[in-house]
């Protein structure tokens, strides 16, 4: 809201000055912005004659001019302005000066040759108007020198930009503004002497009031005023609606809107000649009714929106904006002015609905004053008598204000011990009194305009707002009496895996392309957005990865393709709370090993993402062991023959391999790419530990490998093989494959080559026959479990 | 012979011998079993007891000496030879190292993990939240009125707006969830994503929120701004941030007020944080009651707080995963 101190000081009798005023107002909770003057602002420009206007040498639309400023100096400056001539008053900007338009800073400039010091401003490199159509013509009568702003009649001094916090209905206006700050104590509020009914001129208001739904309008005043002569507005009027930002449209316009910003008591002007009939019928719209509405737009209702309705239809949206068909125009000679209290959440509904943005909209959905219904028509009544002639009929009306809003307790020691403050109860009630408030007998009643005032909290808020948050003690927070866990969080130590080995972690969008969403999981209905910011972001993820993904492409166009990207963030399953579960992923692409001197170059493959698998789920406490390797594409996403999942039984916990090569294609992903997904919320946690672990023995011997070449069919999963192995004597300590040949008899059978390491327990090394027999196990245990035969 | 001129013969010997065969050699013809100072001993045997003693010592001091000479001589050639080998296995260090890949943590999990052991330090736990809320735990159990202005100030994201299923507005929600289910003293911050409808360089339409919530007889306002001042404290790493507090509003605080803060070096206050006392009636939606019971919290974006740590003015990069990026303002672990 923007409050020019002008308007402000009509209510407020005050010494203070402008920043002291903003300071005050945003310590109340009235932020104010920005404080803003357009003197300072356009303080540059300046009125000047030009005294000659000569073709330039060189350019054809150019000229030449020789400007005379008020202390007899004069520049020559080039101009393209069509309307650029000798004997003009022109506004100049002088070098170094800031165009408020374009933000340029003015610097001399040779324009095709010629020296140009300085420029002749048009409205749009003021920032005054859309269009550049030429410079600015001050008028012939303005004396050299003259500001820009009062040449213009721009409205000059400062003006408070205030952002008003939903709550504070009752501060849209001067007079609320002024309000707090006599409360405050910095001023005293100037009484308001226009609100006394006005006597009828006329015994009759030609128009008959019917509500038909009392919830959504309880109150709705209208009167007629005959013979108003409709025009521009009186400077004062006009200036202060420019100064608020507003635009100056016709006196009844003007008035009406004066009221809005001065009062916050919204009005709405008919021309009563537009009327159809002779009632004003306040009703719940019927689907599909339209209205064509003073801010150019065409309104179509869905039905139960409340509209303000003559015989032909609606003329009105309540509480919103009035339509163009009863509009005040400069022939307007008979008014209807209405007054009316609207139910917020219908005015809110509607308002939505409809995408309405208004003053008044603005005003009604927070709360009107309902009691100064009537002193604002009188006022406006009085203004228009005043401005635009006329007679006034009676007021007529239908319904009665709504309640004042009911007393709440008022207990000072509450108010202390929610701030932690003590301020005299006497010091409380005069602060409420300042505000409006009666207290008196542990209650208090909010005035008619306050809407937010429902129990004690509010009136230590109250009392906060005028005390002033900085006068409250910064106080120590007692000893915590329950410990905080310190244990770390499965999410931080899965990304600390991957991180530890290269990852760089990425925070990726939760939602993405509905059209890509189903490759990488199920996507159901419920994970659709309906109010997307973008088509390609309308879905909930089903996974991390595809933003993951697109990073390494996108990173690959750059011309970095070798990337290690990791993410610790929800994917979906639905659409309903809960259903989603963490998943740690990561995306390897370009070249896993780069070419270097010491080391082949190699592209990511899927034992990468496998390590990353495995190294997240040790950090969450999973035995690599403890889980088993499952061939196969988990998702569409994968390669179908170089991918897997790792499962606990039937709980999976972890997929990897690399990508399918038609999705590398589709998102223009270069060679093969590795990635991995673990989900963190399915990894059981570790059991808790009682007391310290087990003492550690270590074996008193050293260890003996032997190596074992077993033969087996190409399709045998080797892990079965490694396993066999591992299980078959207790002496076996660890097995590691060494070596894999694939391409045996015709690719039928592989060779697998393993190290199996032997750990002799108890004082007691190994013999050759135990060596013998355990070795005679491992075999028979292979070929048991996998027909391996050691090779030949 | 003499012995002092056979000694000299031998320990020139020694020190002649070029390598370990020619040592050895030497050795073999000194103290072998028929070397000449092996047979200049045995001679001993035939003589009198008093030329033993008066040939003796001076013998077995030749022996010792040839014995100790070829000893260093053996340690001087396989010091030398070492040196020769090692020579030869010289690489050129100034070669770059394997490639390793160093990962970053993202500067905003940076944030969050500061501000969680922040608070961990006040007695703080964390909670969890769904990122899909219902609009009973994202607007109404927080005071929010049906149709109030404040709704839409929110720019909710609806996955179904009939059945009041959408995303996250804030982390507000996860409060409510929390104090559902249990009763108070407690002290908790969440930490996570949340979404509205809106997209610039200061707004993408997901960002991360950090809130906390501390319930307890006889907490007031001044115990939050305690808080206020310890964490902003911690969290810029100076002894003090200058702040001020602004009434403002929230539905489901009352008093609320909005944070101004001067960061090291700024000229200006900036908004940081919303906060308050929890609103009487958020107490009660949660089965807590508001005449025994008072509590605070205060939320902020963390994206804000990350820009200020690092600088930066637009926050599009964070979530747009260049590597480049994420190692710039990334830290390594």
């Amino acid at each position: 809201m923007k409050l020019p101190l002008t308007w402000l000081s009509r209510h407020l009798d005050t010494r203070a000055d402008a920043g002291a005023i903003a300071d005050r107002l945003t310590a109340l909770g009235l932020e104010v912005e920005g404080v803003h003057d357009l003197a300072a602002v356009y303080a540059p420009f300046r009125v000047v004659a030009v005294e000659a206007a000569r073709a330039h040498p060189q350019a054809d639309r150019l000229q030449i001019c020789t400007v005379r400023e008020a202390d007899g100096q004069t520049h020559e400056v080039v101009c393209g302005a069509p309307n650029a001539r000798a004997g003009m008053r022109a506004v100049f900007a002088p070098e170094g000066a800031a165009l408020p338009g374009t933000g340029a800073v003015l610097k001399k400039a040779k324009i095709r040759g010629v020296e140009s010091r300085g420029m002749l401003v048009s409205l749009a490199e003021m920032g005054l108007s859309d269009e550049a159509e030429g410079i600015i013509e001050a008028p012939e009568s303005a004396a050299l020198g003259t500001p820009l702003v009062e040449a213009l009649g721009l409205p000059a001094g400062p003006v408070l930009d205030i952002a008003l916090t939903p709550n504070r209905g009752d501060a849209a206006c001067a007079r609320g503004v002024a309000r707090d700050l006599a409360a405050a104590g910095l001023g005293s509020l100037k009484p308001l002497s226009d609100d006394a009914p006005v006597p009828a001129a006329v015994p009759e208001t030609a128009v008959k009031v019917v509500v038909e739904d009392a919830d959504a309008c309880p109150l709705f005043l209208a009167r007629e005023i005959r013979g108003v002569r409709n025009g521009p507005s009186p400077e004062w009027l006009k200036a202060l609606i420019e100064a608020a930002g507003g635009r100056s449209v016709s006196a009844l316009v003007d008035i009406t809107n004066f009221l809005t910003l001065d009062r916050g008591r919204p009005l709405h002007a008919y021309d009563a000649g537009a009327l159809c009939g002779d009632t004003l019928t306040v009703r719940a719209a019927q689907a599909r009714e339209t209205i064509e509405a003073l801010d150019g737009r065409t309104y179509a209702t869905s039905g139960g929106e409340v509209v303000i309705a003559d015989a032909a239809g609606p003329v009105a949206l309540a509480g919103l904006i009035g339509g163009v068909r009863t509009g005040c125009t400069e022939g307007t000679t008979r008014v209807v002015l209405e007054a009316a209290v609207f139910a917020p959440a219908a005015v809110a509904r509607a308002g939505r609905a409809l995408g309405v943005e208004s003053e008044a909209r603005y005003r009604f959905e927070r709360g009107v004053d309902a009691q100064a219904t009537a002193a604002g028509m009188e006022a406006a009544t009085r203004l228009i008598l005043e401005i635009c002639g006329g007679q006034a009929g009676p007021v007529v009306a239908a319904g009665a204000p709504p309640p004042p809003p009911p007393p709440v307790r008022f207990d000072p020691a509450f108010a202390d011990a929610l701030l932690g403050l003590v301020v005299d109860p006497a010091r409380q009630a005069d602060i409420l009194r300042a505000l409006g408030f009666s207290a008196e007998g542990g209650r208090a009643t909010p005035p008619s305009w306050r809407h937010d005032i429902h129990g004690p909290a509010d009136l230590a808020e109250e009392i906060a707002r005028i005390v002033g948050l900085d006068a409250i003690p910064v106080t120590d927070l007692p000893r915590a009496h329950l410990t905080a866990a310190h244990q770390k969080s499965r999410a931080v130590a899965a990304r600390g895996a991957l991180v530890a080995r290269g990852c760089d972690e990425a925070v990726t969008l939760s939602f993405m392309d509905g059209r890509a969403a189903p490759r990488f999981g199920p996507v159901i209905d419920a994970m659709r957005l309906e109010n997307p910011i973008a088509g390609d972001l309308d879905t909930l993820r089903p996974s991390a990865l595809p933003h993951l993904l697109a990073a390494a492409a996108a990173s690959a166009r750059r011309g970095h393709p070798d990337v290690a990207l990791a993410e610790v963030g929800p994917a979906f399953t639905g659409g309903a709370p809960g259903e989603q579960e963490a998943v740690a992923a990561c995306v390897r692409a370009g070249a896993a090993t780069p070419r270097h001197w010491a080391q082949p170059a190699r592209a990511p493959d899927a034992f990468d993402a496998k390590a990353d698998v495995l190294a997240v789920l040790e950090a969450l406490g999973v035995r690599a062991e403890a889980a088993q390797v499952s061939p196969g594409a988990p998702s569409d996403a994968y390669h179908p023959g170089r991918s897997g999942a790792l499962k606990q039984g039937a709980r999976t916990l972890a997929h990897f391999g690399e990508i399918h090569p038609a999705l590398a294609a589709e998102i223009g992903l270069r060679g093969p790419a590795a990635m991995a997904e673990v989900f963190v919320d399915r990894v059981p946690a570790p059991r808790a530990k009682k007391g310290p672990p087990p003492p550690l023995t270590l074996p008193e011997l050293q260890p003996v490998t032997r190596d074992f070449a077993f033969v087996v069919g190409a399709d045998v999963e080797t892990a079965r093989l490694v396993r066999a192995v591992a299980g078959a004597d207790r002496l076996v300590a660890a097995v590691a494959v060494f070596d894999v040949y694939a391409g045996l008899e015709g690719g039928t059978q592989k060779s697998v080559a393993l190290a199996v390491t032997l750990q002799p327990r108890g004082k007691e090394a190994l013999t050759e026959e135990a060596l013998a027999a355990v070795s005679d196990k491992i075999v028979s245990a292979a070929a048991k479990a996998t027909g391996a035969a050691l090779r030949a | 012979m003499d012995v002092l001129a056979l000694q000299e013969r031998i320990l020139a010997e020694v020190s002649a011998a070029g390598d370990a065969g020619a040592l050895e050699a030497v050795r073999v013809a000194a103290l072998g079993k028929k070397g000449s100072v092996t047979e200049a001993l045995k001679r001993l045997g035939g003589m009198t007891p008093e030329e033993r003693r008066e040939r003796g010592p001076a013998l077995n001091a030749l022996k010792a000496a040839v014995a100790g000479a070829i000893e260093s001589r053996r340690g001087a050639l396989e010091a030398a030879a070492l040196d020769a080998r090692l020579a030869t296995e010289a690489v050129d260090v100034t070669l770059p190292i394997r490639p390793e890949r160093r990962g970053h943590i993202h500067p905003l999990t940076r944030t969050m993990e500061n501000i969680a052991a922040i608070f961990g330090g006040m007695g703080f736990s964390r909670a969890e939240g769904p990122d899909v809320e219902d609009d009973w735990h994202n607007f109404t159990a927080l005071n929010f009125p049906p149709d109030h202005p404040a709704r839409e100030m929110q720019d909710t994201f609806f996955l179904d707006k009939a059945a009041g299923r959408l995303l996250r507005t804030h982390t507000s929600p996860v409060q409510i969830r929390h104090m559902q289910e249990r009763q108070p003293p407690f002290r908790v911050i969440s930490l996570g994503r949340t979404y509205r409808c809106d997209s610039d360089a200061t707004h993408s339409p997901m960002f991360h929120q950090v809130e906390a919530l501390y319930v307890d007889k006889g907490v007031h306002m001044g115990h939050l701004k305690g808080c206020l001042a310890r964490f902003l404290a911690a969290y810029f790493g100076v002894e003090e941030v200058p702040m001020r507090l602004r009434p403002s509003f929230f539905p489901f605080v009352e008093p609320g007020a909005e944070v101004d803060i001067r960061v090291p070096g700024a000229d200006r206050w900036l908004e940081v944080l919303g906060c308050g006392m929890v609103h009487p009636n958020v107490l009660k939606n949660c089965g807590i009651d508001p005449d025994q019971w008072q509590g605070f919290a205060l939320g902020a974006g963390l994206e804000r707080l990350t820009m200020l740590k690092l600088g930066i003015s637009d926050l599009r990069p964070m979530f747009a995963s260049d590597p480049r990026w994420l190692a710039h303002y990334g830290e390594v672990a």
